[in-house]
């Protein structure tokens, strides 16, 4: 072995040792081990994200008449039972509750909401993608972040075609549908939409496309 | 015939290099961590495509859990220097004349997670030692009309910090009517911008059809 062969060289002079005395490592890898895993196994690593809403202010002492917003690109969603959406376009007063228009029956897949806001929402679309698709091939330059997201949200505020939908929720449905549907607004850069309270003749309208054993009624007058 | 003597001994490894390896990891994972709180409810987030960052300041998380519990936290980062928490259980205090003493205050400014505690009972809560004794008292945040306590706790923190966020943290289970109700509550003291805590997540677009 090299370390005998060499003391046997220096001919067995005691001379201080050079090499430090060899410290067995093992416990304290296996401290280290543990507090990596404690440490890897405490850590969030991915932060939560934060998705914005904002809701039209209330005004409680004067009561204003809610903005006219045009029928022809008005779409209601309804959050459903069961992570269904139900949708109709237009409005429908309240008036004629006993003929109600039927509900459409869609759900959260791509080729349900998401094509049908899509389809609705080309133009609009199709505009953003085209700015972002420029800023990212050099087209445009020189555009701040900050900047970026203002274009876009101007394109937004531009557009006069695309739909305006209006959120609603059924009692049944649950809070994953809400983010879900605000999520695919955001998905399909819809300019314009809002969460609403539900009208009673839409939770007529929602239990007869559910099949559900109605609960509502018409409100005395 | 001489026979050939193993060594007995494994041979010495020199560990050294491993634990340089070891103290890079652990010194970084001691410098990045920020720790998992532990929350009363277990909660799902739901997932969106949004990418901006939970604020680290100035904000109240509302945690709706899957049996329609509504709890509530004040940001445990830097602002706990502002000592907001305890300004704000004192207002409480007040209102519903119960007098916090300074440990109590202490304590609840070190509580670190979520808290669904009536206010009737946080003296309680505050003096219960372990985690196993507190969680008894976590009952969720009383919110129907007679006796609104959350609609009190954001008013004050609105009060004692008026560039709060409102931040709600709900399981993707939870029904609609208790986020319904919270919304009304928050909306009714002014709060009508609301940041939806979410997870990560892709979202898959046909474009060759948009562009058609």
């Amino acid at each position: 072995m090299a370390e005998i062969i060499q003391e046997e060289k220096e001919g067995g002079k005691k001379k201080a040792k050079k090499h430090a005395p060899h410290i067995d490592m093992t416990p304290m890898v296996d401290l280290m081990c543990l507090l990596i895993t404690f440490f890897m196994l405490t850590t969030a690593f991915a932060k939560a994200k934060v998705m914005e809403i904002v809701l039209p202010e209330r005004i409680k002492d004067k009561p204003i008449d809610p903005p006219k917003i045009s029928a022809s690109r008005t779409v209601n969603i309804i959050l459903g039972p069961d992570n269904k959406i139900y949708w109709y376009p237009g409005a429908v007063k309240a008036e004629d509750y006993n003929n109600l228009p039927p509900l459409q029956e869609t759900d959260f897949s791509t080729t349900g909401i998401r094509q049908l806001l899509l389809e609705r929402n080309r133009a609009l679309f199709k505009k953003i993608d085209d700015f972002n698709n420029q800023v990212l091939t050099g087209k445009i330059s020189g555009l701040s972040q900050d900047s970026v997201a203002g274009a876009i949200r101007q394109l937004k505020k531009d557009d006069d075609t695309g739909p305006i939908v209006l959120v609603k929720a059924y009692k049944k449905a649950n809070y994953g549908n809400f983010v879900d549907i605000l999520d695919e607004m955001n998905i399909c850069g819809i300019a314009r939409y809002t969460f609403v309270d539900i009208v009673w003749y839409e939770e007529k309208m929602v239990e007869t496309a559910a099949g559900i054993a109605s609960t509502v009624n018409a409100p005395a007058k | 015939m001489p026979k050939i003597k193993l060594p007995t001994k494994s041979p010495h490894i020199d560990m050294t290099p491993m634990v340089d390896l070891f103290s890079v990891v652990l010194t970084f994972l001691m410098l990045t961590t920020t720790m998992r709180q532990q929350e009363p409810a277990p909660v799902d987030t739901p997932f969106s495509i949004s990418e901006k960052p939970t604020p680290d300041a100035n904000m109240m998380t509302l945690l709706l859990s899957t049996d329609d519990k509504v709890y509530l936290n004040f940001d445990n980062g830097p602002d706990t220097l502002l000592k907001y928490r305890p300004k704000i259980l004192t207002e409480m205090g007040k209102r519903y004349n119960i007098e916090f003493t300074p440990t109590e205050l202490r304590e609840f400014e070190k509580y670190p997670s979520s808290m669904g505690v009536p206010i009737l009972k946080m003296k309680e809560f505050l003096a219960a030692k372990d985690v196993k004794e507190k969680t008894v008292f976590q009952t969720g945040i009383p919110i129907d009309s007679a006796d609104n306590q959350l609609a009190l706790w954001v008013l004050f923190a609105r009060q004692v910090n008026p560039n709060i966020q409102a931040c709600i943290k709900g399981d993707s289970k939870t029904g609609f009517p208790i986020v319904k109700k919270v919304l009304d509550i928050l909306q009714d003291k002014n709060v009508n911008r609301f940041n939806l805590i979410t997870s990560l997540e892709a979202a898959k677009i046909n474009l060759e059809e948009i562009q058609k």
